[in-house]
């Protein structure tokens, strides 16, 4: 008896589709089996991380604010991947938003006539743009990695806001924490559903993901990104410029993940702390997989991630279950979302041996 | 400055670079067979914590060297069976290893956080460390020694000995290889697992040698700038020497620039430094016409099915 792996003649909708919800329930499985190893009640743990979440009514709101700046970087990152542009490092751009947003604030300190929260929602979009540039230039002009630079740039940022918190931009009356000054309310996205913590960049999250899905799927821009992904030459032969390409992809990702920095900054933050990247931007990667690069799955997927992270942090209070066992859950998923990927254009055929 | 300094200088420099020369050789006889595993960073943190976990429960850094080589192996294996018997998008792949290995290691250190091991090993005695001459040549870590071996192994292997030919082959036409009989994907399977296990000791020598003790995410992004490294040597282990020990002198200067408490550069600013280094000396690579990806096995990354 050989099993092999062969070609489907027509790609598998079934599996395209249903492949993400078969990954996230064998990490449930194995992640029972994993935390019964380390001794931890598995199932009571599982049930607490994926299920909890959902069943609460009162936890939907947390996950509309988690799931707000996974959409909003995954929607970007999708672009790219398709294109075959790898930003592995949109941590950074989201941190370096942030810092550009934040940086508004503190300058313009109320002197602004008016609110100004567009303003440094810009900035945020340009700071992102800012940190994505850079490997943009180098990939273009000197074919140099992108992975690896948006990565270095990665820790580049963190650096950047551990500096500026403990240093220029510390909170002159924040007791000597490293951290800056509260955002006043004319500096902060506003709630849209009272009584709750539903913030202005959780609608907004969702119009750029019915955005982003109109310009991948209808236009112009859209397919070229997806030629250039699928097939270079016939992209160049098209017309498409590969070179533009890995710009806007990389323009794109930067400034949407820049934008999802003001806004958790502006929003759930309120201020610039150390602790202010919490891998949302490397969560965002996994959620454009889960969402099969495509902005309306990536809603489900951001919520998916949403749910682990909440119901992590429920574990975390209620079982002691570490913070940690959370990326293990997330990278599980992809790793069994990438197994499960293979068959939607292969299948599995057992053949006899031709000796037996 | 004194002789002595310079020498203290030279041992550190030399100490730090020994991880991410371990982890590069590693990855370049992984990406010489076509394969482009970028879970070096997780690996080597599945083989910092299991290596620490070994020393601080048996008492010996030897035993903890081991293990880290067996964990960072089978963390390899998870890639593998992805990567090339599913023929899966290694990009990915080894994005979810780093970010599996990253969450794995900070959940099994949990209880190893703030405790101490005796990892101080030496092959040669003492004395011969008296003369500053001697301290150059006999004070190392066994690791350095080990490292200095298996970059002339690594040189022979692939340049001289009939299986690197071999997995050269597989790396430049997979499909060549494999119309004349050799199996490409245990090849690479044997390749992948060796580039595992020298993660898992990199880490380990993070965890046992440079910082005897266990953090979260202790790494700190050596295995990217392993990655970098193989690049920027242009796939040749004698080049991946020179640049990691390159590296490691950006790393000492910061470490003495923070000692010396130079006030006018913030330690943040010193701490970016082997990042930016890392890009700067990657786009010069990249600058000379036809250099540095010209070099690159011309497989690299693309997965291979054997046609049925």
């Amino acid at each position: 008896m050989k099993i092999a792996i062969v070609p489907r003649l027509k790609p598998s909708r079934l599996i395209f589709w249903f492949g993400p919800v078969l990954a996230v329930l064998a990490t449930m499985i194995v992640g029972t089996l994993v935390f019964a190893a380390l001794g931890i009640n598995g199932l009571k743990a599982v049930e607490t991380i994926f299920l909890e979440p959902v069943l609460n009514p009162q936890r939907w709101q947390d996950l509309g604010v988690k799931a707000a700046p996974m959409l909003i970087i995954a929607c970007g990152l999708a672009y790219g991947f398709r294109a075959n542009v790898w930003n592995i490092g949109a941590e950074g751009q989201y941190i370096a938003g942030a810092i550009a947003g934040t940086g508004v604030a503190l300058l313009a300190d109320g002197s602004l006539p008016g609110s100004p929260l567009p303003l440094m929602c810009f900035a945020g979009v340009l700071g992102g743009m800012a940190w994505a540039a850079l490997p943009a230039l180098l990939r273009t002009r000197f074919r140099v990695n992108e992975i690896l630079v948006t990565l270095m740039l990665t820790y580049v940022a963190i650096q950047l806001l551990f500096y500026l918190t403990r240093g220029p931009w510390r909170d002159p009356n924040g007791f000597n924490f490293p951290q800056t000054r509260l955002f006043e309310a004319a500096e902060s996205l506003p709630i849209v559903v009272p009584g709750t913590v539903i913030h202005l960049g959780v609608p907004l999250a969702l119009v750029i993901a019915l955005v982003m899905w109109i310009v991948m799927q209808r236009t112009t821009v859209g397919f070229a990104g997806r030629t250039v992904g699928l097939a270079p030459h016939a992209a160049l032969y098209g017309g498409f410029r590969n070179d533009r390409v890995v710009w806007f992809s990389l323009m794109l990702s930067g400034g949407l993940a820049g934008l999802a920095g003001i806004f958790e900054a502006a929003g759930p933050f309120g201020q610039l702390t150390p602790q202010f990247g919490v891998g949302y931007g490397f969560a965002a990667i996994i959620v454009a997989f889960l969402g099969r690069l495509n902005p309306l799955g990536i809603v489900l997927g951001a919520l998916v991630l949403a749910i682990s992270i909440v119901g992590g942090e429920i574990a975390q209070t209620r079982l002691g279950v570490p913070n940690a066992a959370i990326g293990v859950f997330q990278a599980m998923m992809l790793f069994f979302l990438l197994a499960v990927d293979v068959f939607v254009s292969n299948r599995l055929v057992f053949e006899r041996d031709e000796n037996a | 400055m004194s002789a002595d300094i310079l020498i203290a200088i030279f041992v550190t420099v030399i100490t730090a670079s020994t991880p991410v020369l371990i982890a590069g050789l590693g990855a370049l006889v992984v990406e010489k067979s076509g394969v482009l595993n970028l879970g070096v960073e997780g690996m080597m943190l599945i083989g910092a914590v299991t290596g620490f976990a070994m020393a601080a429960t048996t008492g010996s850094p030897t035993l903890g060297f081991i293990a880290a080589i067996v964990a960072g192996a089978a963390a390899s294996m998870v890639f593998a069976v992805l990567t090339l018997t599913l023929a899966a998008n290694q990009v990915a792949t080894g994005l979810a290893l780093t970010i599996f290995g990253t969450g794995l290691s900070a959940l099994a250190g949990k209880g190893f956080v703030g405790r101490t091991v005796d990892a101080s090993i030496r092959i040669f005695p003492d004395v011969l460390a008296l003369h500053p001459l001697g301290r150059l040549i006999f004070s190392h870590h066994p690791m350095v020694y080990l490292s200095l071996v298996l970059t002339v192994g690594v040189a022979w292997f692939l340049s001289r000995s009939r299986a690197g030919l071999i997995l050269r082959a597989v790396g430049e036409s997979a499909d060549a290889a494999h119309s004349i009989g050799y199996n490409v994907i245990a090849i690479r399977y044997l390749a992948v697992a060796f580039g595992g296990a020298m993660a898992g000791l990199g880490g380990a020598c993070f965890s046992l040698m440079l910082t005897p003790m266990w953090s979260e995410k202790l790494t700190a992004g050596r295995g990217w700038i392993a990655l970098a490294l193989v690049v920027f040597a242009s796939w040749r282990p004698g080049r991946l020497l020179a640049g990691a020990y390159l590296f490691g002198l950006v790393m000492t200067l910061e470490l003495h620039a923070k000692a010396a408490g130079f006030g006018l550069i913030a330690p943040e600013v010193l701490a970016m430094m082997p990042y930016l280094a890392t890009i700067l000396v990657l786009t010069i690579i990249s600058m000379r016409p036809g250099s540095a990806y010209s070099a690159a096995p011309a497989c690299l990354g693309k997965p291979f099915r054997p046609p049925v």
